[in-house]
């Protein structure tokens, strides 16, 4: 068999929404697997209404949040509260090899869809949930975002300045580490079955998960009590180590000296000023002792250069510094350009969004991004009709009845 | 790995040689946790990331490290020094039975070997290469010195945490290299999935700086869209709108009695009414904040409402979390679906009641050290067969025997030998 794709021939039935789930079958989408992303006008997700929308304009299909995790995914709408609807439902799960959950626990029971009923339909389904607590347990009905799982997981309390409050991490970190946890899983749960024909159930708990980009912090304090902190940009092994002001406005540079001789190789760069040769800076040791003031006259240097000049100074003489960049940088990075990491896709709505390719490559087995993330619907009369062989009859009772949800079936403000 | 484990695994039965460092323990770490049969490959004094700290009771020593021990749970461990013929010679013989080579060195160091991609493949067509660096194997940054910190800030979120009045900030427990072994296995499965179906192995290429780009949210896009910088608005949710209303900035910490919880606190827009109307509900009850009576969420208008507006109702809410401790809001938020989360530390992680009646942590045995010690439990629960954490890292040469011995059969006296040599 002429393979190109690591999962060409797989059916993912994905029920899931916002970032945790659809993340985890898009993984799937870009390696060649059939993703159907399933959604209602009724209820639409909180990663279709909150923004950046194309022109500030706000709209369901004009929001790039959602949208880039559902890049190569068909998209169809479908009310799941109406019986026809979780009848609908179970045609897709009969059609599909893994079908996919982050409802609060319970929620798929009610419509006939959770685990023990979607295995009766097809025994050897790979099914996963994926929920900020997990499917069991005193808090399991927790309602939150990935921005409260790192609050919950211990995120924010080791990000910032011992000075002030804790420090937010952008966005909704826990989202981006839950996630490519459970693809590892589902992976496996997929060569599992392949070898022994028998399915699986999954349950993500993201909370569980972030813990453990903690974890040798747990172990500190279950061994040792000590409770981990704010540091600001400190490191117990290094100095010079933080964020340091350059050129421009809001411009910084990373600069970290591990070793002698970095630091050797550092204070030649910045052309040896008298206060290098001072014997409080001499070791690492001492130099721990007078950080603050270290810092500063570091950050005197580095205020006549451009953040790039910084780094690029630096990293010829073999000291690690990187520009802090800032999503801009990012997009004229050369780097993540030559690694093709944004590739831009027409959306039907949007025109050319920027989505994001997976952080490796595997060379026989390339990820194609090839369709953006769909727009609500987009795709349900080649799924409903193609894929699932409803007539066109059959369409249009499920558009009468409101089975299959359109624009007219969305939320007014009040 | 015992018997019962190795049948009782997804991926028992398959086996990674693990070469890498910091920047990609934790793919071996993920293989193991499923059932691959993970052997850390050490120089013969032992790997200098066991220096790192925190250390058991505070004991620096290289069979002490907590960092070591949560890091390189779940596998083996053999001391070899591949620098050498002879470690070569003997590398190249655990290829032919291996599935996985993980290794995360500088960019054509392997190839420097003679242990590059094509040079294993030839070994063993169905051998998977993952590579773990911080830029990938070619471009233009592809040589830069590596740190966490330097990587961190290339990746883009450095720039947007911390405060607007100080330096951007990084995450003090340092996070980039987690995301090199996370997205290395990750790699590693998806080449494994194709392996398994046609025999051909490959060479997978995990960028660190990538699997950081990957945590941004929308940030991304807000530059893609919109041609906006998101930066450090620490303690606000922001929201970029046009002229004449500007930027909205809701409060995101509020202070409670015995910390900070951060709750979302909005309208329809974010499909929140029903969860601010019973935050409101209670915080009225409070009776600290009579103003937010009858304050009608399915009218909030996040593109339209004044800052003044936005900051008043901040204020009264924050006089509610004060009366509150973190474990009462969270109950509050569990009984009555309000979006919001107490900021725990670690000393809350080990106290959580939901992670102790969930069993999520796990019983260690470090026989070495005479005792047993909890680690946090594994973040996906599978039904046919558990995600393990057990056993504890490996101590220097542990498995020495087990593999140069009883799998390859060398005799006693070679082995003193190439012990002598500094081979293994």
């Amino acid at each position: 068999m002429d393979r190109k794709q690591a999962f060409e021939g797989i059916k993912v039935a994905d029920f899931s929404w916002a970032a945790v789930g659809p993340i985890v079958a898009r993984e799937l989408a870009e390696h060649g697997a059939t993703v159907i992303h399933v959604e209602s006008h009724r209820v639409p997700g909180l990663e279709r209404l909150a923004g950046p929308f194309k022109g500030f304009k706000p709209g369901i299909d004009r929001g790039a949040f959602g949208m880039c995790y559902n890049t190569n995914k068909l998209g169809i709408s479908l009310d799941l509260n109406k019986p026809k609807g979780q009848e609908v439902a179970k045609r897709l799960v009969k059609w599909a090899d893994v079908m996919t959950d982050s409802m609060s626990p319970g929620t798929m029971a009610k419509w006939g869809l959770d685990y023990e009923s979607a295995r009766k339909i097809k025994p050897d389904i790979i099914y996963y949930s994926a929920t900020l607590g997990g499917q069991y347990g005193p808090y399991a009905k927790f309602q939150g975002y990935g921005a409260q799982g790192a609050a919950l997981a211990g995120m924010y309390s080791v990000t910032g300045w011992p000075d002030r409050s804790p420090a937010y991490i952008f966005g909704a970190y826990t989202d981006y580490i839950g996630p490519y946890f459970l693809v590892c899983a589902l992976v496996a749960a997929l060569d599992y079955r392949r070898r022994t024909g028998k399915g699986i159930y999954l349950d993500l708990s993201q909370w569980e998960a972030a813990i453990n980009f903690l974890g040798p912090a747990i172990l500190d304090y279950v061994v040792n009590g000590r409770i981990a902190t704010r540091m600001g940009n400190r490191r117990p092994d290094a100095a010079p180590h933080s964020a340091y002001q350059c050129m421009g406005t809001d411009r910084w540079v990373a600069i970290a000296v591990h070793t002698d001789e970095e630091w050797k190789a550092f204070c030649k760069v910045i052309g040896e000023p008298e206060w290098t040769r001072d014997a409080k800076f001499a070791t690492l040791l001492v130099r721990k002792r007078s950080e603050d003031e270290l810092d500063k006259l570091v950050g005197e240097w580095t205020i006549n250069h451009t953040p790039e000049e910084v780094m690029f100074q630096m990293q010829a003489a073999g000291v690690p510094a990187g520009v802090v960049q800032n999503c801009q940088d990012l997009f004229e990075d050369p780097q993540l350009k030559h690694r093709g990491h944004f590739q831009w896709l027409n959306h039907k709505v949007m025109g050319p969004v920027a989505h994001n390719a997976p952080a490796y490559q595997a060379f026989k087995t390339p990820c194609r991004l090839v369709k953006a993330g769909p727009c609500l619907g987009e795709d349900n009369r080649y799924v409903y009709k193609e894929i699932l062989g409803y007539s066109d009859d059959d369409i249009a009772d499920l558009l009468v009845e409101g089975v299959i949800t359109t624009e007219a079936d969305l939320p007014g403000l009040g | 790995m015992t018997e019962q484990q190795m049948k009782e695994s997804l991926m028992s039965g398959y086996r990674a040689l693990d070469l890498t460092n910091e920047k990609g323990f934790l793919c071996g770490r993920i293989l193991g946790g499923l059932g691959v049969d993970v052997i850390k490959i050490e120089k013969p004094a032992g790997d200098p990331a066991r220096n790192i700290g925190p250390f058991y009771k505070d004991i620096p020593d290289p069979e002490k490290s907590l960092y070591w021990f949560f890091c390189n749970a779940c596998k083996r461990g053999i001391t070899l020094d591949i620098e050498t013929v002879d470690g070569q010679q003997i590398f190249e013989r655990l290829v032919k039975t291996a599935d996985f080579v993980i290794e995360s060195y500088a960019p054509g160091y392997m190839e420097s070997l003679g242990l590059g991609y094509s040079a294993l493949s030839q070994i063993n067509p169905r051998i998977i290469l993952t590579s773990i660096t911080p830029f990938g194997q070619t471009g233009p940054y592809k040589d830069f010195k590596p740190s966490e910190l330097t990587t961190w800030a290339m990746g883009g979120m450095m720039f947007m945490t911390g405060n607007p009045d100080r330096p951007p900030v990084q995450v003090s427990h340092p996070q980039a290299y987690y995301f090199g072994g996370l997205h290395g296995a990750v790699g590693s499965m998806v080449a494994h999935y194709y392996r398994e179906l046609t025999g051909d192995g490959q060479h997978v290429d995990v960028s660190i700086q990538q699997g950081c780009v990957l945590t941004l949210m929308y940030a991304a896009e807000y530059w893609d869209l919109l041609k906006i910088n998101l930066g450090r608005m620490s303690g606000f949710w922001f929201t970029p709108r046009p002229e004449p209303y500007g930027p909205l900035r809701a409060e995101m910490f509020f202070r409670c009695k015995d910390g900070w919880v951060m709750p979302i606190i909005t309208g329809a827009q974010a499909g929140l009414v029903k969860s601010s109307q019973e935050l409101t509900k209670v915080a009225v009850e409070a009776g600290v904040a009579d103003e937010l009576e009858g304050l009608d969420w399915t009218k909030f208008d996040t593109s339209t409402i004044s800052q003044e507006e936005r900051s008043r109702i901040d204020e009264a809410f924050g006089r509610f979390f004060l009366t509150k401790t973190k474990e009462e809001l969270m109950q509050l938020a569990v009984e009555k679906a309000i979006v919001m989360g107490p900021i725990n530390d670690v000393k809350d992680l080990w106290e959580s009641r939901h992670l102790s009646a969930k069993g999520f942590w796990k019983k260690v045995e470090h026989p070495e050290l005479g005792e047993t010690i909890a680690y946090p439990g594994p973040p996906v629960e599978i039904s046919e067969a558990p995600w393990m954490v057990t056993p504890r890292a490996p101590l220097i040469g542990e498995h020495n025997g087990d593999i140069y011995e009883k799998e390859l059969g060398f005799p006693k006296e070679q082995l003193t030998m190439l012990k002598a040599r500094g081979i293994i």
